[in-house]
């Protein structure tokens, strides 16, 4: 199901409509009782210092959510998103750390950002030619990355922890426009793009078709194949963008950390908002809110003391809880 | 002599449906039986309840000499039946030997497996049956018809005593069948019975010594083989009079209609890897012909040739006096065809999206400016055709799934009529939809062709051929074999060229001659 649709028309109020919100409004429902609990109970909570830090947090879950939902959407499922953040994280500072960077900082910023991206659509490229042209399951094809992208970054930066001190690139991590960090405005300009090309657009309907039922848009003349690799190539680029953020925050790139896990909070934040692991659906809107109920779910046990092992299981409760309650509105 | 086994008067009922109504079934020790029918006849549930996968509700079922209910499939096979699905039940990444010796295998000392003897043995059983492959190799290296043979080596190596076989040559070619055959007979000299399943009625003249008809979920007549003509088991199976059949050839009806306008598309002598053997046919601007045959005949994967789903093994095909060869569904759209096919669900809708999406989907690229959707343009233009088909919907954003079938249909008629098609090839357009919608979806399709369209009708409802084609091909077993023109089609010259074996009007085509003679077969002919 798509998350908006253009001009509601005189039979916006009809039953299909209304079941429509309802469905939507369910993750917006969460989040917001997860913020009066907060409100309640976590000291401090509401102060411009934690909206902040959770916006910092919450941002590279989203965008890399975002690509992820592209790909489920077709079907599909990409595990490779956190290595591919380590390569294209490891990348950036190891361009304008080196000589060359040293004596044209401004250029070799330049230079470095758009190699990372760079690195990161050849990895989406990589995995959607395996699914789309030699037909292997997308699982098993984004594994492949997903163990050697890190193993690479890993290997190009000697396995060390790069520090760096760049201002301009930085401020992709802790720059803020109107007191909010700038990766926040990002997703937001980001959801909004995504929204505008799923519901407006011909590859958004494109791959709501493909996700839906890949047979029918294949008879239908729909270029199932291309809007599979499309996604996979966005859902990488987003993966790239999302890591040299990470890296930007801490002003270094751990190739061995960045990103990891990444892959199973994106897909939970997915699942949250909505999406639906076969395909046919991508409610972007929705999938935001899901990484801000991932994120502010950390954040909610972290801040009252409870240890990171007991939250990744309350992670997992969240997870099955959204199947569970996506079995039962879904009618599928 | 006492039969291996004897169904009389079995019932069965699902719900409220009557699934089968005094189903009998007599097979004799070492024959080949073939059991028939249309699809829905109840051949299917009458397997089931012979199995044990379903239960029945009423008649006696006697099995070498013992009454028996079996309550779950496998007390069937430890009885002696068993089943080789079209679906193989089969391990593709083990070897032969395990598939075949799986769950009996030879021990040794220490209850350890002794290999040697088990692909021993596994060589012996499938070389008893003719075929001699490496049974250490992964059973999915193989074709699906060695796959097959595995199946039935399995089943013999439990000592089974009847084998059933549901449509066994669905997926094989020519060569693959004749190894079947070869098999089968060597099951028969072994005094194994088989209950063969098929849609290719030659196939049993080959292979069979009886056959029992269903029809309607109730037997209907069986008759040894050698005392039956083909146009008898097609008129006991769609329940037509044989007489009507005997006395209409096809050839009794003389020229040609006028064709509606000039040649569009023409087929010849096409051929593809999937049960299309040599078809020819044309088709006019404004006219519908009619594609018939029974199941398995080649109909739908003529659609599927002309549509490019399947690539030509050989024949060409022309489109407006050019040579057509698309690759693949999108080539055959930009060229002008469309294709509404038999399974609406799995190859039509794409059930979550709405009605809108789902009309317009195959036309996005003419209601774009640039990479947006003009959503001004494709309301207007769901609109237009809403109206125009009656399509019931609350509104052009409800999922089309809310939709009843012939609604939905209808949607996807709109789609095809969308893009402006110059051919529109209909697969059953009106099956699983209601009187009233029928009715309103042939009127769409006799609009579409007034106004110059040219249509491909497959049906397997004789009136809607009837009374919508300018001329009807008949397909069988993959071959184009005939084609009977409009006005002077009757359901009986219809079913008479279906059945296709009377001497009378085989006259001006060897193929035909070939089939009426029994022992020597068009596919041995061949081999």
């Amino acid at each position: 199901m798509k998350i908006t649709t253009p001009t509601a028309s005189s039979g916006a109020t009809t039953a299909p409509w209304s079941r429509y919100r309802l469905r939507h409004s369910g993750p917006l429902i969460a989040l917001l009782l997860l913020i009066g609990f907060n409100a309640l109970i976590t000291p401090n909570f509401l102060s411009m210092q934690t909206l902040s830090v959770n916006i910092t947090q919450v941002a590279t879950i989203a965008i890399v959510a975002m690509g992820m939902t592209l790909v489920i959407a077709t079907g599909g499922i990409d595990l490779s998103v956190g290595a591919v953040m380590a390569l294209a994280g490891a990348i950036v500072p190891l361009i304008f750390l080196s000589s060359a960077g040293q004596s044209f900082p401004v250029l070799m910023t330049l230079i470095a950002v758009m190699a990372a991206l760079g690195i990161a659509m050849m990895c989406g490229l990589f995995n959607g030619m395996l699914v789309s042209r030699f037909g292997v399951q997308p699982i098993v094809a984004t594994l492949i990355l997903f163990i050697s992208g890190r193993g690479l970054a890993q290997v190009l930066t000697n396995g060390n922890l790069q520090t760096f001190d760049n201002p301009m690139f930085e401020y992709l991590g802790s720059g803020r426009l109107l007191g909010i960090p700038i990766q926040g405005w990002l997703v937001v300009l980001l959801a909004a793009i995504a929204v505008f090309v799923v519901s407006r657009t011909r590859f958004g309907r494109y791959l709501l078709a493909s996700g839906g039922n890949p047979r029918a848009a294949e008879l239908a003349g729909v270029p199932v194949a291309r809007v599979r690799m499309i996604a996979y190539t966005l859902c990488a680029l987003l993966a790239g963008l999302a890591g040299m953020i990470s890296v930007a925050i801490n002003s270094a790139s751990d190739a061995a950390r960045n990103g990891q896990l990444m892959e199973l909070d994106a897909i939970a934040a997915a699942v949250v908002g909505g999406a639906l692991l076969q395909g046919g659906r991508a409610p972007f809107i929705g999938v935001v809110i899901g990484a801000a109920i991932i994120q502010l779910v950390r954040y909610t046990l972290l801040a009252n003391g409870v240890p990171d092992e007991v939250a990744l299981i309350v992670k997992a409760a969240i997870i099955v809880g959204a199947v569970y309650l996506q079995s039962l509105r879904g009618g599928h | 002599m006492q039969p291996l086994l004897n169904i009389q008067g079995v019932h069965k009922q699902f719900g409220k449906t009557l699934a089968l109504e005094d189903a009998r079934l007599t097979i004799q020790r070492g024959e080949v039986h073939a059991l028939i029918g249309q699809n829905g006849a109840g051949k299917s549930t009458l397997i089931k309840v012979l199995t044990g996968v379903h239960q029945r509700d009423g008649g006696d079922i006697t099995f070498n000499g013992q009454p028996c209910q079996f309550s779950r499939p496998a007390q069937a096979q430890d009885a002696g039946i068993a089943t080789i699905y079209q679906e193989l039940n089969l391990v593709g990444l083990r070897s032969v030997t395990e598939n075949i010796v799986m769950g009996r295998e030879p021990r040794r000392l220490g209850g350890f497996i002794d290999w040697k003897l088990a692909h021993q043995q596994a060589s012996e059983i499938l070389a008893g049956l003719g075929v001699n492959i490496d049974v250490r190799r992964p059973l999915e290296e193989y074709s699906t018809a060695i796959q097959q043979l595995v199946a039935i080596a399995r089943a013999v190596s439990r000592d089974a005593m009847l084998v059933i076989m549901d449509e066994p040559t669905s997926s094989l070619d020519e060569s693959e069948v004749l190894q079947l055959f070869e098999v089968i007979r060597r099951l028969q000299q072994r005094g194994t019975a088989v209950l063969y399943v098929s849609h290719f009625l030659d196939e049993l003249f080959e292979i069979c010594n009886h056959v029992t008809i269903m029809r309607n979920g109730a037997w209907v007549a069986d008759h040894a083989i050698s005392d039956i003509r083909k146009a008898v088991l097609v008129a006991d199976m769609l329940g037509k009079d044989v007489s009507d059949i005997e006395t209409h050839g096809s050839t009794d009806f003389g020229g040609e209609l006028e064709p509606a306008g000039e040649l569009l598309f023409e087929a010849r002598d096409i051929a593809t890897r999937r049960h299309l053997r040599s078809a020819s046919l044309e088709v006019h601007r404004g006219e519908i012909v009619g594609l018939a045959g029974l199941l398995g005949s080649g109909r739908t994967e003529v659609a599927r040739a002309v549509f490019g789903m399947d690539a030509l093994s050989d024949g060409q095909m022309s489109l407006e006096g050019a040579s057509y060869h698309p690759t693949n569904a999108s080539a055959a759209i930009r060229q002008g065809i469309a294709l509404l096919a038999e399974d609406r669900k799995r190859e039509g809708i794409v059930a979550d999206l709405s009605v809108r999406e789902n009309l317009t989907l195959s036309i996005l690229p003419s209601l774009s400016a640039g990479v947006q959707i003009d959503s001004e343009a494709e309301r207007k233009l769901v609109e237009h055709y809403i109206e125009a088909l009656q399509i019931k919907v609350s509104d052009m954003d409800q999922p089309i799934r809310e939709l009843s079938g012939g609604n939905q249909q209808k949607v996807l008629l709109a789609r095809w009529l969308a893009t402006e098609p110059q051919l529109l090839i209909l697969d059953e357009p009106t099956r699983g939809v209601d009187i009233g919608a029928r009715q309103e979806i042939q009127r769409i399709i006799q609009d579409y062709r007034a106004q110059g369209g040219a249509v491909l009708l497959i049906s397997s409802e004789f009136e809607e051929l009837i009374e919508g084609a300018h001329r009807v091909v008949v397909m069988h077993e993959g071959r184009s074999i005939d084609t009977l023109s409009n006005p002077g089609l009757t359901e009986s010259t219809l079913v008479a060229a279906l059945s296709r074996g009377q001497p009378s009007t085989s006259g001006d085509d060897h193929r035909m001659q070939e089939t009426s003679a029994r022992p020597s077969t068009p596919r041995e002919t061949q081999a």
